[in-house]
């Protein structure tokens, strides 16, 4: 072995522990919860706990709804702007990455002051607004994934020409958009619809400050009042974001439009 | 009125006039070319008559009818594109049906058109393959196919067949212009290459920064050229620097040799101007009767097997000439001191 690959694997296996050991530990931890000997009893424990059901419901369904509604609102937009306005696509682009630069808890208290009960729009007085606004949040914050992603899918077919094909042949904008547009950039929509998915089922600050029952609080709620538990639905979380990440190079790799693309 | 009627058509992008004053009248089941130089305005003019493009002013219409502010959705007019644009989702079957799904054809009736289409492009067993499956002459196949299957009312093609290799080329210009026959549906094809429009026109418009110049059969342009710009863009041609002697009897002067056209000329006495001929109607050799014979020295020669293309350099200019090769008669040397001929008739006389 030369020189040069030493450090290298040197470097790979030092990054790999570092990420790792913490996670090990944690499992660890989790399996302990039956005195001497390992099991899943946490993982029972957790699944078993009609709260736990409830919360993660609740944010499954919040996230596949911020999926649909991010959708609708980005395609558009940044099909629209590729094919009429490519001189506002930085401006565009700098918008999208604002969620990644303004911390949430300042997202979230701009909104409490703006919908609050004695505003002109008191969404945080009722079930429905304070869901509402959750919901119009998760879509922001997920905006720089999302944006990116479709922009990107965008940049892989000639927009330009595809859309004129379907205008002579006489499609108007709805079909365009969900006929010819969407399916090609469908892997991309794919990858930004699972990172969304990934930030929502964990979110927290969003969810505590407008008060809503949500998957996040109760992880801290958890690790605030139990031992083992904790760490089991910790375990849990990293699973659901790392199938979402499988299931996107999944997608990329055997769909079949990506191998058009190539 | 013609079929399809563009009238003083113009188009501006910002200050840049792109398009100025383009009138065409195109008839039924008419091929029309629209040959000139990259950056002359084809593509602009074609993509205002498929609603791309608004134009700046003028008119197109289509049987009378003014299209010129309908929504390109809206205008019935068949469009294939240099890069096919194929719906890279969509099957082959898909995409030729796809217009027909739009015009809320039933699926037996969409079945069978696209069944017709496949059979008119050659290509009936590839229905269910993917574009990216296809050659890139299968794929512009498609593209026509499905340009041609909701029954357009004009078909367009901007270039077509730029993007293949040259084999595939000439075969699809010919199968391009049977299915045009067959159908015989009104046609614009653009290109830069003036093989394909000469070949394949039944009129050529040659264009000239947003100008259309000459508008003719291929035979027209190519023999009576009317413009400098469509002599030299189409065909090779000799170009001799000339001065007029006398207008009214056709006498001018080439370098100090006279020369007697026998035909008035519009150019004033003393002007300069330029004489012009085709490769194929410059001869070797002294020809008696009404020819302009020239003494000159063989400047060049090109051996490219059944043609032989000499130059000759003789007062005024160099001259190139085509002969035929004949395996009892060697090309001449360098330097060999020859006459050339040209007929008074078809040598052209074009502004300097
Ligand atoms: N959308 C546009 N904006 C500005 N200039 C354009 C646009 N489209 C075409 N042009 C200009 O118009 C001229 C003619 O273009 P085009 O019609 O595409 O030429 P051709 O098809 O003959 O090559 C070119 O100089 C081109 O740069
Ligand atoms: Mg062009």
């Amino acid at each position: 072995m030369t020189g040069k690959r030493f450090w290298s694997w040197l470097a790979v296996t030092f990054g790999g522990l570092y990420f790792l050991l913490p996670l090990v530990g944690m499992f660890d931890f989790s399996m302990r919860m039956q005195r001497g000997a390992y099991s899943f009893e946490a993982y029972r424990v957790v699944l078993a706990d009609p709260r736990f059901q409830q919360t993660f419901g609740y944010s499954v369904v919040l996230a596949l709804l911020t999926i649909v509604l991010g959708i609708l609102i980005v395609v558009p937009t940044a099909y629209f702007v590729r094919l009429r306005f490519p001189g506002l696509r930085p401006i565009i682009e700098f918008i999208t990455l604002l969620p990644l630069v303004i911390p949430p808890i300042v997202i979230v208290f701009g909104y409490i002051r703006i919908y609050n009960t004695s505003s002109i729009l008191p969404l945080t007085g009722s079930w429905w607004g304070t869901n509402i606004l959750l919901l119009f949040g998760y879509v922001v914050l997920s905006l720089p994934y999302m944006y990116r992603s479709v922009d990107t899918g965008l940049r892989t077919i000639d927009i330009a020409s595809l859309t004129e094909a379907a205008q002579s042949l006489g499609a108007g904008w709805a079909r365009i958009l969900t006929v010819v547009i969407l399916p090609n950039v469908f892997v991309s929509v794919l990858s930004g619809a699972f990172l969304t998915f990934a930030i929502v089922i964990g979110e927290y600050v969003f969810a505590a400050l407008l008060n809503v029952n949500s998957f996040g609080p109760y992880m801290v709620w958890m690790g605030g009042n139990r031992a083992y538990e904790p760490s089991a639905l910790a375990v849990i979380a990293f699973a659901i974001t790392w199938a979402c990440m499988g299931l996107i190079q999944l997608f990329t790799r055997f769909s079949i439009f990506s191998i058009v693309r190539r | 009125m013609a079929f399809l009627d563009i009238q003083h058509l113009e188009k501006a992008f910002g200050a840049m006039r792109v398009v100025k004053d383009f009138n065409l009248g195109v008839e039924k089941g008419e091929f029309v070319s629209f040959l000139g130089p990259s950056g002359c305005g084809k593509t602009t003019v074609l993509r205002m008559v498929a609603g791309f493009e608004t134009p700046t002013s003028g008119a197109i219409c289509i049987e009378g009818r003014n299209i010129t502010g309908l929504p390109a959705n809206r205008r019935n007019i068949g469009m294939v594109f240099q890069a096919y644009a194929l719906f890279p989702n969509l099957t082959v079957e898909e995409n030729i049906g796809f217009g027909l799904k739009v015009a809320g054809e039933g699926k037996a009736a969409t079945r069978s058109r696209v069944g017709e289409m496949l059979e008119l492009i050659g290509l009936p067993q590839l229905g269910g393959r993917y574009p990216f499956q296809l050659s890139g002459g299968q794929q512009q196949r498609v593209a026509l196919a499905r340009a041609l299957a909701p029954r357009p009312q004009v078909l367009l093609l901007d270039e077509p067949l730029s993007a293949l290799d040259a084999k595939i080329r000439i075969s699809l210009r010919e199968e391009i212009r049977r299915i045009q026959r067959d159908l015989g549906i009104t046609t614009i094809f653009v290109t830069h290459d003036q093989e394909e429009a000469l070949s394949m026109s039944d009129r050529v418009v040659v264009m000239h920064q947003g100008i259309a110049d000459q508008v003719g059969t291929p035979f027209e342009i190519y023999n009576r050229p009317t413009t400098r710009f469509v002599a030299q863009f189409v065909g090779s041609l000799n170009l001799l620097d000339a001065n007029v002697v006398d207008a009214a009897a056709g006498k001018v002067l080439l370098g100090d040799v006279p020369v007697s056209l026998n035909r008035p000329l519009l150019g004033r006495s003393g002007e300069r101007i330029s004489l012009a001929a085709r490769p194929e109607i410059v001869t070797l050799g002294r020809s008696d009767g009404d020819h302009v014979v020239l003494a000159g020295r063989i400047a060049d020669v090109h051996f490219l097997g059944s043609v032989i293309r000499i130059r000759v350099a003789v007062e005024g200019g160099l001259l190139s000439l085509d002969t035929f090769n004949q395996p009892d008669r060697p090309p001449p040397l360098l330097g060999t001191p020859v006459e050339v001929s040209v007929s008074h008739r078809d040598l052209l006389v074009l502004a300097a």
